[in-house]
């Protein structure tokens, strides 16, 4: 796997909340039987007019976030199905980072990302930043306000800082292990195989009640 | 202090805990289909790795199947991922349930149909619809494909650990109300981002006055609400299930009996402690119809489109958003709604007790001219009880289509799809943007209200309808 440790880039913007896996990338992509060749594809239905052309609306096709590697989205991104496509075609675009913010309203806690995508997206070396619903808004409106506005994500430092004349640094929280992971670009499944002996006595004193008649 | 029936599983699946906080996690059944596994088996052959344990992984064909003509698929790319998952399991050794296999079906369906789906195991599938065999007090869950090839290779996963959630349903339900109300009405109340982070665990007279295929139908749905699994306790009902019929991986005679023993011991203990709670009452459920582009925008049957601004916890564009893409003005009563389609199938109702609903609702009546209708067996042996039961010619006598099993309309990755702009009620699990076919308009409904909605042409209350 790719290691993240700090990445400067370009922001770009997608205003909306609960963008599914099946927006990321429709249902036709998944038939691919291999892992590359996605990122062309990503957001398909929003990105492509009927004729296939782009549409100039969707915000990833206009010119002043072309080149981004910082995607910034509203809450609960990457819901509904667990194809790990999603995440293969958002990396394949060029995308290093996803930030979207954890939004607390009316005593309940909606998370920035859905639960498989975060598991997968660490998987391939994309990292997913939650931020305050307040920092995003502010993260929005000051790339909305500054033309080809960067960023440097640190992961070391837990750090997004925006490069304005007068830098503004927000901090986020990260799961340890996950950020070990992506840190070292480790192979998880390496890492589970040097617990070998282990899994083997498991196995010894574990019924799966596999039994076919 | 006592322990939940998640925590119990937990404990005893938990080969070591390791440094970072996460547990390995052993895995008991992995289930495999076409889409999710072709990357993770060239994984295994770049890394010159084996499948640990194929004696416990099994694997079937369903997103891609053809429901007309099965064996005659015409897109060559859904060929070609249908041949490689059929060279991939004999390369690996993995048992196959392909096409001509009187046992295929939806992976959801014929997981407890074979008893490869029994209590007290952890499961796992790459597919969020693995939740649904929670319903047998299983820790199960769905898994991307880098996590496919993880359990492939090692039977285990490092995981972090969930917190947990219990919803009560006390009460009983009213008439022709059904358990995809149930779990449409808790997404619309906690969001779909409601249970991330959590493992569901449905509990309550509600839940245990179900039968086995109701409660599939809820946990199934736990992903629609964030949580990547949902659970139920096991009791008599479950361990009916699991001794009727012929399920050839379910335990028999003494193993049988030895297992209940243990299955018996499950269930969270009256002290257990959750970390979230909520309580639903059955009664206080009418019949629930999704209105905009994810199950969590959904309401009452009795209810019309909503305004941009009036619901709590969405935001103005969101609604605005999904009111545009489903071609609804607010003030529309939902009943008002003319349909030009309607899919009755997949893993969260295609089982034999949704498509006897359904046929008892069509039996002796026509569907609307303006309304085509699919109806998808969930596996091979649900089209073959239905067709012992003359469900088959219910159906076609009504005028539906009655179809091969599969995955079908609801995700539209074989012919089956919606065209752009067309509604349809479906008894599918996921109303998003594009997800039956590009521009289509997706209602999540019941069987029964699918069904009426069939016969008159627009949803109608199924409580006072005829």
């Amino acid at each position: 796997m790719e290691a993240f440790t700090t990445h400067t880039g370009k922001l770009a913007l997608l205003n909306r909340a609960n963008v599914d896996t099946d927006q990321i990338i429709p249902k036709q992509f998944l038939k691919s039987i291999r892992r590359t060749g996605f990122g062309e594809n990503l957001f398909y239905d929003w990105r492509y007019l009927p004729d296939g052309k782009p549409n100039p609306d969707f915000p990833l096709n206009q010119p002043r976030f072309k080149g981004a590697s910082i995607l910034v989205v509203r809450n609960n991104f990457g819901c509904g199905s667990s194809r790990e496509h999603a995440v293969w075609a958002i990396h394949q675009a060029g995308f290093k980072t996803v930030i979207a913010p954890k939004v607390e309203r009316e005593g309940a806690t909606i998370p920035g990302f859905a639960d498989i995508f975060r598991s997968n997206a660490g998987k391939n070396g994309l990292l997913t930043v939650e931020l305050t619903e307040a920092e995003v808004e502010e993260i929005f409106q000051m790339t909305e306000r500054t033309p080809g506005l960067t960023a440097t994500v640190d992961l070391d430092e837990q750090r997004v800082v925006l490069k304005l004349d007068e830098e503004i640094a927000f901090h986020f929280e990260i799961d340890p292990a996950v950020k070990e992971h992506l840190v070292h670009g480790r192979d998880p499944i390496g890492v589970t195989l040097t617990q070998e002996a282990k899994i083997t006595a498991f196995e010894q004193r574990h019924n799966s009640q596999m039994k076919r008649s | 202090m006592g322990k939940t029936l998640f925590e119990k599983i937990w404990q005893r699946h938990a080969v070591t805990e390791l440094p970072d906080g996460t547990t390995l996690l052993y895995i008991d059944r992995h289930l495999i289909h076409e889409v999710t596994s072709p990357q993770a088996f060239e994984g295994l052959r770049l890394t010159k790795r084996k499948v640990r344990r194929p004696e416990l992984t099994v694997a079937t064909m369903d997103h891609n199947v053809p429901t007309a003509d099965r064996m005659n698929i015409q897109d060559p790319i859904s060929k070609a991922q249908i041949e490689a998952l059929e060279k991939n399991c004999k390369e690996f050794g993995v048992t196959l349930y392909d096409l001509t296999s009187d046992k295929q079906g939806i992976v959801h369906i014929i997981g407890p149909e074979l008893g490869l789906t029994l209590p007290g195991l952890t499961i796992v599938c790459g597919d969020s619809h693995t939740s649904t065999h929670g319903a047998f007090g299983t820790l199960a869950f769905g898994i991307g494909t880098s996590e496919v090839e993880h359990v492939l290779a090692t039977q285990c996963l490092t995981q972090k650990k969930p917190k947990t959630f219990r919803v009560l349903f006390e009460g009983k339900l009213p008439h022709r109300v059904t358990p995809k109300d149930m779990i449409l009405k808790l997404i619309g109340t906690i969001g779909t981002a409601g249970g991330t982070g959590h493992v569901l665990e449905y509990a309550g007279e509600g839940i245990r006055s179900l039968s086995m295929e109701g409660r599939m139908t809820i946990c199934n749905m736990s992903i629609e609400a964030g949580a990547r699994a949902g659970m139920i306790a096991p009791d008599q009902t479950t361990f009916n299930y699991i001794a009727e019929g012929k399920r050839p991986f379910a335990p028999q005679g003494a193993a049988f009996e030895k297992a209940v023993t243990f299955w018996k011991s499950l269930p969270s203990d009256p002290d257990a402690l959750f970390d979230r709670r909520l309580t639903i009452d059955c009664g206080m459920i009418a019949p629930q119809i999704t209105w905009g582009t994810n199950p969590g925008m959904v309401m009452d049957v009795t209810g019309v489109i909503p305004a941009p601004g009036q619901i709590p916890g969405m935001s103005a564009t969101d609604v605005e958003q999904a009111l545009a893409y489903m071609g609804l003005k607010p003030g529309t009563r939902l009943t008002d709604l003319k349909l030009d389609k309607v899919f009755i199938g997949s893993c969260t109702n295609a089982r034999i007790t949704d498509l006897r609903s359904a046929a008892k609702i069509l039996k002796g009546r026509k569907i609307a001219k303006s309304v085509y209708v699919m109806v998808v067996p969930g596996s091979q042996q649900v089209k073959k009880q239905a067709e012992v039961e003359g469900l088959d010619q219910i159906f076609k006598e009504s005028g539906a289509d009655w179809r091969e099993s599969g995955c079908s309309m609801c995700l539209g990755m074989n012919p089956d799809q919606l065209k752009p702009g067309e509604r349809c009620a479906s008894t599918s699990n996921r109303n998003f943007e594009g997800r039956q076919g590009k521009g289509g308009r997706t209602h999540l409904v019941s069987p029964e209200m699918a069904a009426a909605a069939a016969i008159e042409g627009h949803f109608v209350d199924i409580r006072s309808w005829r």
